[in-house]
């Protein structure tokens, strides 16, 4: 039985458990209409029962999953002739590679009758100890398959029978079902921690491998960005450097002009979405911004290089300015109007949150409108508003393909918006794209910029968390 | 069950009766007249005339849900910023119908102020809370009229003594009722003719209740005041005139104390002798 025919068996399993553990608890109470005996509700029972059945089993199948392929090769290596174990590590690898793939190209049959036969005229290179192992192989797949779906079958049934064994009226089973739900529900929240931990670790490793090769001060304080590196020891101007500066700066330079736009313009969406407009407008306006924000950024990408970029190119020509083809102002404007509904709707939120008595007292004193809005609201709100401009500016920094689409690669140091710059991102891409080899301070350097990122990012959030919570302490 | 019943006389009898009592002043800052309020399809409101007279109090009373908010923020279109709300009839003050086209509702709000029921200072100090109006209404011209203003509002509202000292620190940091009186002092900044208070005192204990009322009494030499409250004790020691209202309706108007001694119509007879409320 394989994995997948396996999972649904034990999931019939489970729903025939829980209809099992609500019988066996109802003949614990001496019938369905003692049911008031039992201290759980007998769906309670039947919860318990389900979840001893499915859960083990299904732990017992995913450990047996991850660590199976490799006690095969394990067993299998052994059977090999000592020849060939005495292979290093890197050619045995190809050798069982080999093994594993006429394996998977031939049935048990088949491979019997090639070794029967001797005849090693099918096109594939074969020897014949290939052929034995192959056949080995087989063979250890379907034993340890049957030993598997046994395993986990007898796990389910076992749990179960223990179980429903400590059936008593006082059976505590609604405590236990909810004792097991929250374990569940904890290590779910404990994944996403972990992969976050993971993937720093990752970064931080590789990004160490780095330094080891490129000095972090270069990294962090040269202006020079040029990630090649020699393909042949004799290769001519194939040093490479890796100052980060220009990348930083280009980074730096396209949030500004986002943010240029995107603040302004949100925050006075969020003050006419939250004091001047009507309902109607309101429940028509709100969700239309909401799709701007669900936009595909790569739409947005092309957006910006085929028409963005263009007027811009042309509009700073009839000026007598030379812009250059991909500008950063294109992909900054552009990346702005993406932001925009992150910087209006949380600033609504915040402003809207702002007390409704606070509004009534201006406008009772005969303020205005906008006289309330900027005296009143907008100082009330700042903390809000200030979180998410922060946020939109993470948002900004991490955004990766209207810059991979819009913005260049040339790596220049300028703080023109018409020329051509080149973001964090940007250059992660371009380095990591296509057929790298993963040692060489080339492909290294993006895990560096990776980790910088994070760091910046991480950095920004944390703070608009906490300037978000001293907002909510300010009101209450 | 005897509740019952009493609730279903009152409600026949509401239906057949005019206002009784006296709706009239000599000398009116305010009067409405026949002024309806609907928010959407539902009137709030029904058909209300009354005086506000000149530097006098009067306070508006009846059991909750009876409109006497609502009819208080009409006063100052406060029920602008409610977008299905709509008012009809005339109201007055002066010569000046409120609620005419040509009239800016800002100014009509500098003319009459407003209290309400929970404090609500700015979160700023309360300097620039005082300041506030005189500062959107341009009513000074430098920092020394300006503290001027900012001084004679904190005496008047009889809270200058006690923040003299930490006028910088913010509003939000003080008492409730130091609070309430910080708000007061706000909208006398604006020199206003009249001030609303929507149940000034309903959020502050006996103490901090008791010297607002002190501050009312006083304030009334000044302004015309009008002053929701739930409280009868409260509008028997406050006002000069008393308005009950039930359920949209102004059923009896008349000097506070033929109020409270010699009530006229059975139902406000009821509320203010506890009988509902």
């Amino acid at each position: 039985m394989n994995s997948s025919l396996l999972f649904i068996t034990l999931l019939c399993l489970t729903f025939f458990s829980y209809w099992f553990g609500v019988k066996r608890s109802l003949k614990v109470a001496g019938g369905a209409e003692h049911k008031k005996n039992l201290t759980c509700l007998p769906q309670q029972f039947g919860l318990l029962t389900a979840m001893v059945c499915g859960l083990p089993a299904l732990i017992t199948l995913l450990i047996f999953n991850s660590v199976e392929n490799t006690i095969i090769e394990q067993i299998l290596a052994t059977t090999l002739p000592a020849n060939i174990q005495a292979l290093s590590t890197i050619d045995l690898g190809l050798y069982l590679n080999n093994i594993r793939s006429i394996a998977s190209s031939e049935t048990i049959t088949n491979l019997i009758k090639s070794i029967e036969n001797q005849s090693l005229n099918n096109a594939n290179l074969a020897t014949l100890e290939q052929l034995k192992a192959a056949l080995t192989l087989k063979e250890l797949h379907q034993q340890v398959t049957w030993l598997k779906t046994s395993l986990v079958l007898v796990v389910a049934i076992t749990s179960v029978i223990v179980l429903v064994r400590q059936f008593s009226i006082t059976f505590k089973a609604r405590q236990k079902a909810e004792a097991i739900i929250r374990t569940l529900l904890v290590a779910s929240s404990g994944i996403a921690i972990l992969t976050t931990l993971g993937i720093v670790i990752s970064v931080l490793f590789e990004s160490i491998q780095f330094f080891r090769s490129v000095p972090p001060t270069e990294f962090m304080f040269g202006t020079q960005w040029s990630p090649q590196t020699a393909m042949r020891v004799d290769q001519i101007g194939g040093s490479g450097s890796f100052g980060a500066v220009p990348l930083f700066a280009g980074t730096l330079l396209i949030t500004f002009i986002a943010m240029l736009l995107a603040v302004p313009v949100g925050l006075m969406i969020a003050i006419y979405l939250s004091q001047y407009a009507n309902t109607k407008l309101r429940r028509v306006a709100k969700p239309m911004l909401e799709v701007l924000a669900g936009i595909p950024t790569v739409v947005y990408g092309f957006f910006a290089a085929l028409t963005v970029a263009p007027v811009i190119r042309n509009l700073g020509e009839s000026f007598g300015l030379s812009v250059a083809s991909e500008s950063a102002l294109a992909a900054g404007l552009v990346m702005g109007t993406m932001i925009i509904p992150f910087v209006s709707s949380l600033s609504e939120d915040a402003i809207s949150a702002v007390p409704e008595s606070l509004k009534e007292a201006s406008l009772g004193m005969g303020a205005t409108k906008s006289e309330t809005v900027i005296k009143v609201l907008l100082p009330a709100a700042l903390p809000g508003i200030v979180g998410a401009i922060l946020l939109a500016i993470s948002r900004a920094i991490g955004e990766t393909m209207i810059v991979v689409m819009a913005a260049g690669m040339a790596a220049n140091l300028t703080a023109n918006p018409l020329d051509s710059v080149t973001t964090v991102t940007v250059q992660i891409v371009t380095l990591l794209t296509g057929d790298q080899e993963f040692d060489s301070p080339k492909t290294l350097a993006a895990f560096a910029l990776g980790l910088m990122l994070f760091i910046t990012t991480l950095g920004l959030n944390i703070l608009a968390l906490k300037v978000v919570r001293k907002y909510r302490e300010q009101y209450d | 069950m005897n509740n019952l019943n009493i609730k279903e006389n009152d409600l026949s009898e509401l239906a057949l009766t005019e206002t009784v009592g006296n709706i009239y002043a000599d000398n009116a800052k305010m009067s409405i007249r026949n002024a309806d309020v609907y928010y959407g399809e539902k009137q709030a409101i029904h058909n209300i005339s009354l005086d506000l007279a000149q530097h006098q109090v009067t306070a508006l009373i009846g059991p909750s849900g009876c409109g006497k908010s609502t009819f208080l923020r009409c006063l100052n279109r406060m029920n602008d910023t409610i977008d299905i709300c709509r008012v009809t009839g005339q109201l007055m003050l002066d010569n000046d119908d409120i609620y005419a086209k040509d009239l800016d509702p800002v100014l009509l709000r500098a003319r009459v102020g407003m209290v309400f029921q929970k404090p609500n200072p700015f979160p700023k100090s309360i300097y620039d809370n005082v300041a506030y109006g005189a500062r959107i209404h341009g009513l000074t011209n430098n920092k020394t009229e300006l503290d001027e203003i900012v001084e004679t509002s904190l005496q008047k509202a009889g809270l200058f003594n006690e923040v003299k000292d930490r006028l910088k620190e913010p509003g939000t940091g003080l008492s409730g009722g130091q609070q309430q009186r910080l708000c007061i002092a706000r909208t006398i900044a604006v020199s206003p003719e009249v001030i609303l208070m929507d149940e000034p005192a309903s959020a502050l204990d006996p103490i901090a209740t008791a010297i607002i009322e002190e501050l009312i009494d006083e304030l009334k030499e000044k302004y015309t005041i009008a002053i929701v409250t739930h409280s009868m004790q409260q509008a028997a020691r406050v006002s000069q005139h008393t308005a009950y209202f039930h359920m949209g309706k102004l059923v009896e108007m008349g000097k506070t104390e033929d109020i409270f001694t010699r009530p006229e119509h059975k139902l406000t007879e009821n509320y203010i002798t506890g009988r509902f409320g």
